[in-house]
């Protein structure tokens, strides 16, 4: 029993390590030998398409399903130890309070659970129900609340204990604006007051706005790990040049110019993909002027982290 | 040390989380109560039995089947709703999940055969044994409760499979465990199969202490009962700790 709590010599900076971590679902391998580091204090965003492994990866660092090869730690604890599980809080992918308790039940379950003192549960639960939106209805069961307050609930019941790493499952996935704007809120008050925050998504502008790097997962392989802005400008061959004309212009003369590697219309304005969109620029002037054409607008785009993320999974599916 | 302290209170946050959810609720007491009753009659209407042997029969079924009627649903419940992934994510073993859910069992089992015993005192039957008898209660509750949660061991998440395991056992061993015909009168073969169910020994205390003619010696029956609780509850956290994780 006591080894549970033992917390192995690790590297202090780290928050989250896995080496070589490994889960099948009989034949299908579901995660493949990853390894990554979470820093302390970092918001950390774990990225993929539906799939991929992301909740695999989540549920085995949360001890919720054990690794078949591999192994992890949470602040120096063995992922899935009560050590470990000790100082996490998880909010995993469906909201899963307790329908037939009261939001105030399942927070003292909670508190119950993790051993927090009655009275330092009471006052943290007002206040993390009043953050959240949800202490007027705190004595109604759950079964009334709807998707998002069961899902802002599930948040409370994970910060209950004052947890040192969170990890939170897709949390604002089919939620409404304000709910996903006051989860999204609190987690980057969380992770500026040290927390570190483990965050599987879908949603990459949430990704893009929240994390400090990005880790993108597919096929149980992790393809990419950097900070997002990085990640973008790596997909260096998804630049462009969004231009429109006064008059009507066929694509085929648009992607004869040089430096264009592919032309997309959009409406009444073309995007043109290119490595040199600076080049590409001075080009399509020099294009308009010779032809006798009006630019009406002309913009350089940088990739989305969706268009990096889409290349990189892409790109595996390509060479699988 | 303060692991096992710690682990004791989240145990018992368990078990009251049980209560609340699956065993507070006015079908489920009542069917408690009624469900024996009716069981009972059915097979005594009739037959010319005496008052004290229907009421320990019926005191054995009521504990038997209130301390495993709700038990084997609670994890197929828990997985369907995925509160049991909540669960399994706090620091809290495995085995302490398992034992909250036992516990829970027989806290319900114990209230409502308490609700018959005092109906039975009421109508003036005596105990003459009292402090075995009282034993007898808590270990049936605590080994049939053990007993049935061993039915949600095959990770499946319907909970009318493991209801329907539950009744393919349960049902047989109501009627071999003496319930409704004394061990005595039972022919040797019928004696012989009688002596596999836990519920045997409890019904022989219930005779002792009612009737004053059990048929086995009290001690034997205790004894019994108790090496029974100690298999059930290792039988259940171990085959739990198996199949718990394929339930996700």
């Amino acid at each position: 029993m006591g080894t549970d709590l033992i917390n192995i010599e690790s590297d202090n900076s780290l928050a989250i390590q896995t080496t070589g971590l490994t889960k099948h679902f009989g034949q299908v391998l579901a995660v493949d030998h990853i390894s990554f580091e979470v820093k302390r204090g970092e918001l950390f965003g774990f990225l993929g398409p539906n799939g991929a492994g992301k909740t695999t990866t989540a549920r085995m660092l949360t001890g919720v399903i054990v690794a078949d090869e591999g192994s992890a730690l949470v602040m120096g604890y063995k992922a899935g130890s009560l050590g470990a599980k000790q100082i996490s809080g998880v909010v995993p992918e469906m909201a899963n309070p307790y329908v037939d308790l009261s939001g105030w039940d399942n927070l003292m379950l909670m508190a119950e659970l993790y051993g927090v003192p009655p009275k330092d549960a009471r006052e943290k639960s007002t206040s993390l129900l009043n953050d959240l939106g949800l202490l007027e209805r705190k004595n109604d069961k759950v079964q009334g609340y709807s998707k998002g307050m069961k899902q802002r609930l599930t948040v409370c019941m994970a910060l209950l204990s004052d947890p040192q790493v969170i990890f939170l499952d897709e949390p604002t996935s089919g939620l409404d604006v304000q709910s996903s704007r006051l989860i999204k809120d609190l987690l980057y008050n969380l992770n500026k007051a040290g927390k570190t925050i483990f965050l599987t998504t879908h949603d990459m502008d949430e990704a893009n706005q929240l994390c400090d790097r990005v880790a993108i997962i597919n096929k149980g392989k992790i393809v990419a790990i950097d900070p997002p802005e990085k990640l973008r400008m790596a997909t260096s061959r998804l630049r462009s040049v969004e231009v429109s004309f006064a008059s009507a212009i066929t694509l085929e003369a648009l992607a004869r110019l040089p430096g264009v590697d592919s032309v997309k219309k959009l409406g009444d304005k073309y995007q043109l993909y290119t490595a040199v969109p600076g080049d590409l620029v001075m080009t399509l002037s020099n294009y308009a002027s010779s032809n006798g054409l009006k630019i009406i607008s002309c913009n350089t785009l940088a990739p989305s982290l969706e268009d990096a993320f889409v290349a990189l999974t892409t790109k595996e599916v390509k060479s699988a | 040390m303060k692991t096992i302290s710690q682990q004791w209170w989240r145990l018992l946050g368990i078990t009251r989380k049980d209560i609340k959810v699956y065993y507070s609720k006015g079908p489920v007491v009542i069917s408690g109560i009624l469900f024996p009753i009716f069981l009972a009659l059915t097979f005594t209407i009739g037959r010319n039995q005496s008052t004290d042997s229907v009421i320990t029969g019926l005191v054995g079924m009521t504990l038997f089947f209130a301390a495993t009627s709700v038990s084997p649903m609670i994890l197929p419940f828990e997985a369907q709703a995925r509160t049991l992934e909540r669960l399994m994510s706090c620091p809290v073993r495995l085995e302490i999940i398992v034992l909250g859910d036992i516990l829970a069992s027989f806290v319900y089992g114990l209230a409502i055969s308490l609700v018959l015993i005092v109906i039975a005192l009421f109508l003036g039957i005596t105990i003459s044994a009292p402090i075995v008898f009282g034993v007898a209660v808590l270990l049936g509750a605590l080994c049939f409760a053990a007993m049935a949660n061993i039915f949600s061991v095959p990770p499946t998440n319907l909970p009318a499979t493991t209801n329907m395991i539950g009744t393919l056992v349960r049902f047989p061993i109501v009627f071999i465990s003496g319930v409704f015909t004394p061990l005595d009168q039972l022919s040797g073969w019928g004696r012989a199969i009688s002596y596999i169910s836990p519920l045997t020994y409890f019904t022989d205390i219930a005779r002792h202490s009612v009737q004053d003619k059990g048929f086995l010696p009290v001690g034997l029956d205790l004894a019994v009962m108790a090496a029974f609780t100690v298999l059930f509850l290792v039988l259940a956290m171990n085959l739990h700790q198996r199949t718990m994780t394929k339930r996700i």
